[in-house]
């Protein structure tokens, strides 16, 4: 007897052995079918089957479960980055359905395991999500589910404040570790520092007169030891981290911070590589399908579902469309050779629109981006003009006096800059620690690092609060807001706002 | 790549799934329903929820649910998006509701959650700390009601569910693994056995009749209408939150009284004079032709700008409410709307003759946001 488990099951074993077949690498994938309910509960918990209580996964659900019922959205497909990797099946999608899953999910998890931006992930993220579960649950029993609820309220609200590349930096500055050895060194590193211009030996004093290096190298001194008293040392965005090391926490707070924080870590990659991602792996489940996968009565099927997550809204920019055929474009590209120095100066149109040098290094190329690149330097390196105006791609603006979006361009450098603003950080601000002991009052001074667009001041007023909840002192933000310097404090108490003007006493760092 | 295990399939117990995030869901409707209580009064005077009953869905706009962060704001509204269009024209899909294309739209803040009419109504009574109310007389018994609702292992066989005893004894063939496709013979066991089960209900056997007066006389215009519909709402409401079966009858006046329906009533535009004492004498008819005050709790509720068009006949509701209403209804509630031309006198003859009977409440609403402090006088007594 075969049931539709076995089925599937066999047609797992086909489509990964089609996909390594092709040059895709993955970690040992195990699909679960599940049920619909089942399904938006799992996408509601980010993926994973166990989440610590909160009731933010509740209100998630609450919202796939709406969409679902208004017919707004089906979760088809969701996977999860770890090893062995896991993905989940809707019960009853029809099979030609579940194969393209499969397709897709293989490649997904291709990328997890092979792009460089998830090298530092975990890869046992579903025990540590049931570790992080099973401790956020003592800490409850502990401490009461109110306090701790309200606490990881807090953590939540910071949770973007991280640093997406503090996992590939080695630190080579921990501010614990430092001291005795920096000490040590500290002459030297200066006398390194110390400018003197190259000369002959008979004009040493007059070129570099030894007042001036006696100045210089006391400057540089004073500048070491000042720097060594300041906290942080240097402007910091991973704020979590700097929380975590240096407020007040309790142990359990401390605990509690760092889940929140490890988690913001695991996610950050998805947010970076979100079009490279799902171009990547509808790039393959096309290929995959239509070449080696599909059978003749299936191909209506499939065609309708694929356009569906192809399909671009008209005025939307589709991630699954922009990356799938960025890749397309940029495997065309390098099977033809149009790219490179003769390429790009080539001036007669007719020239271009043939140019084909047989390379055949496309499937190399694509292979490579995937392994290196993350979305904004996808956008900044392979986004052509010729492949904006084939989208008909602009860029749109809030027009205040007719109160709706206009297009206001089709510029190539306008759409990719608008592009990569909303790309890089993903769109989220960036926030630095500039000083953890303002004014020489234990005060906590963050800066918003102004790049064109303001903080939303109603939030960041909220957001602030709760660092200073953790914080414990009086909690400052510097922004920029419609051009002036402001600064915002709260100080458990109530909030206030004021310009940033001569007589404030400075944070350790300036932006 | 044998000992790869690609494509092993596993089931996920839905059951053991659904308790956790179920806890989550609950906590999350419960803070919901916390916003909603903070942001009552302003519900309160929220005329579209009009027409809906008990189990109708709300979807309610509530602030500050979701956890802030640091974001970027409002001029952050632009972005990239893909089609026709010259520079100057909307972006959107043409609909041109100011919907940002895109992703990249920070939203409102603002989430719609649901909510049915009975919950809000649970959240105004806490609110407002409104008792429950104890319906009077013997007739508070309670009947009870066997509900065939459940499934047991045991019980008569004239009860037994046969198809769920049939699908038990499938189930336990399929997996002793004794089923045989090509001759589906299932034979139920004595543990296959279902039987349906029951379960006593207890209804309470209150009965309730609201009577509503409205005063539509020249002088009551559309913003005065608007309080009243407002206000009869949710006290229509409450009301039916505390009683199983509800009767709501009408009344319009200016001089003269008429009972209408639902819809006359709260859209009917009169002119001319005022006499409220023709609406008590109708009132009084329809109580005693229908609603026996020993089987009936009765609510009464007149609104008005207060603007009667002799003193004595202000004082002849007075004596009529006091000699032949009040012993039989449970709250008489006056509730007097502000008006441009009324003198507005009517509710202090209340004040001068019934001020001793505690179950005559009045209450003065002057705007919309009087309506949660009315609700409150009106029912905070519990009767």
């Amino acid at each position: 007897m075969t049931d539709m488990k076995t089925i599937l099951a066999d047609e797992a074993r086909r489509i990964a052995d089609i996909a390594r077949t092709a040059g895709l690498d993955f970690f040992e994938t195990r699909f679960e079918v599940v049920d619909f309910d089942t399904m938006q509960q799992i996408a509601a918990y980010g993926g994973f089957p166990q989440r610590y209580p909160h009731w933010r996964f509740g209100m998630e659900y609450e919202k796939l479960r709406k969409q679902h019922v208004y017919g707004l959205g089906k979760i088809y497909e969701m996977v999860i980055n770890n090893d062995p990797c896991y993905a989940y099946l809707v019960a009853d999608n029809s099979l030609t359905d579940q194969r393209l899953v499969m397709a897709h999910v293989y490649a997904h998890c291709d990328f997890f395991k092979n792009n460089y931006w998830f090298s530092k992930t975990n890869r046992k993220m579903m025990d540590e999500m049931a570790n992080h579960a099973t401790r956020v649950r003592r800490h409850i029993d502990r401490y009461g589910f109110e306090s701790v609820e309200r606490f990881i309220d807090g953590c939540i609200s910071l949770d973007n404040l991280i640093d997406p590349y503090v996992p590939f930096m080695r630190r080579t500055t921990d501010p614990r570790s430092m001291p005795s050895a920096d000490q040590m060194s500290d002459s030297r590193s200066v006398e390194r520092d110390v400018v003197r211009f190259e000369t002959k030996p008979y004009m040493k004093n007059w070129i570099n007169p030894p007042s001036n290096i006696k100045k210089q190298r006391d400057d540089l001194m004073k500048e070491k030891a000042a720097s060594r008293r300041r906290l942080p040392e240097r402007p910091v965005r991973d704020v979590l981290q700097f929380l975590i090391e240096n407020a007040p926490l309790e142990d359990w707070q401390a605990d509690i911070l760092a889940i929140i924080r490890e988690e913001a870590y695991y996610y950050a990659p998805q947010g970076q590589t979100k079009i490279m991602n799902e171009g990547w792996a509808t790039y393959w489940h096309s290929k995959l399908m239509t070449t080696r996968i599909l059978t003749d009565d299936e191909i209506i099927t499939y065609a309708d579902h694929h356009s569906g997550t192809v399909a671009m809204a008209p005025g939307q920019i589709n991630p699954y469309k922009i990356g799938v055929e960025l890749f397309r474009d940029i495997e065309d590209r390098w099977n033809r050779g149009r790219f490179g120095k003769e390429f790009e100066e080539c001036r007669s149109l007719e020239e271009a629109r043939k140019w084909d040098k047989k390379l055949g290094l496309g499937r190399d190329k694509v292979f490579e981006v995937r392994r290196i690149h993350n979305d904004v330097t996808f956008i900044d390196e392979f986004l052509t003009p010729e492949f904006v105006e084939r989208f008909k791609m602009y860029q749109y603006r809030y027009d205040p006096t007719t109160r709706r979006m206009v297009v206001v361009n089709r510029d190539f450098e306008k759409i990719k800059a608008q592009l990569l603003f909303m790309l890089a950080n993903h769109a989220q601000p960036y926030i630095y620690v500039v000083d953890g002991n303002y004014a020489n009052r234990g005060e906590l001074y963050m800066a918003h690092k102004h790049n064109g667009v303001d903080l939303d001041i109603k939030f960041a007023a909220e957001t602030l609060k709760n660092v200073q909840r953790l914080w414990k002192r009086p909690a400052h933000l510097q922004a920029q807001i419609n051009d002036e310097m402001f600064l915002f404090t709260f100080d458990g108490n109530q909030s206030q706002q004021q310009r940033v003007h001569a007589d404030l006493p400075r944070p350790a760092h300036t932006l | 790549m044998a000992d790869r295990a690609d494509g092993l399939m596993h089931e996920r117990n839905p059951a053991a799934m659904s308790l956790k995030i179920d806890k989550d869901h609950q906590r999350f409707r419960q803070i919901v329903k916390g916003k909603i209580r903070d942001d009552l009064r302003r519900f309160l005077t929220r005329g579209e929820l009009i027409g809906k009953e008990g189990k109708n869905l709300i979807s309610i706009p509530v602030r500050g649910v979701e956890t802030p962060h640091f974001r970027y704001g409002s001029n952050n509204d632009g972005g990239v998006g893909a089609g026709e269009g010259k520079p100057g024209d909307p972006a959107s899909g043409g609909d041109g509701s100011g919907q940002a294309p895109g992703g990249s739209n920070p939203g409102n803040h603002i989430m719609e959650v649901e909510v049915t009419l009975d919950e809000l109504a649970d959240i105004l009574g806490e609110e407002l700390r409104l008792p429950r109310i104890k319906p009077k007389g013997k007739h508070t018994i309670t009947s009870e009601r066997d509900r065939y609702s459940g499934i047991r292992q045991t019980g008569p066989e004239s009860l037994r569910h046969f198809k769920r005893t049939y699908r038990s004894a499938l189930r336990r063939q399929l997996i002793a693994g004794n089923y045989d496709p090509k001759n589906p013979r299932i034979v139920p066991i004595r543990a296959d056995r279902r039987y349906r089960s029951w379960k006593t209900v207890l209804k309470p056997q209150s009965n309730a009749v609201i009577v509503y007066m409205m005063d539509v006389s020249g002088s009551m215009g559309d913003e005065q209408k608007e309080l009243v519909r407002l206000e009869a709402f949710w006290i229509d409401a409450w009301l039916r939150r505390n009683y199983e079966g509800i009767e709501s009858r009408y009344i319009v006046h200016d001089v003269r009284a008429a009972e209408v329906d639902r819809n006359t009533f709260f859209h009917l535009r009169e002119d001319g004079g005022t006499k409220i004492s023709s609406a008590f004498k109708l009132c009084r008819q329809v109580l005693e032709s229908r609603y026996d005050p020993q089987e009936w709790n009765v609510y009464v509720f007149h609104f008005s700008d207060g603007d009667n068009s002799s003193e004595s006949d202000s004082r002849e509701c007075c004596r009529m409410l006091k000699e032949h209403m009040l012993k039989n209804i449970n709250v008489f509630g006056y509730c007097q709307v502000a008006s441009a031309y009324g003198s507005g006198n009517f509710i202090n003859v209340i004040h001068e003759h019934l001020d001793n009977l505690d179950n005559v409440i009045t209450s003065r609403v002057n705007t919309k946001d009087d309506i949660y402090d009315s609700i409150k006088t009106f029912f905070s007594k519990g009767r």
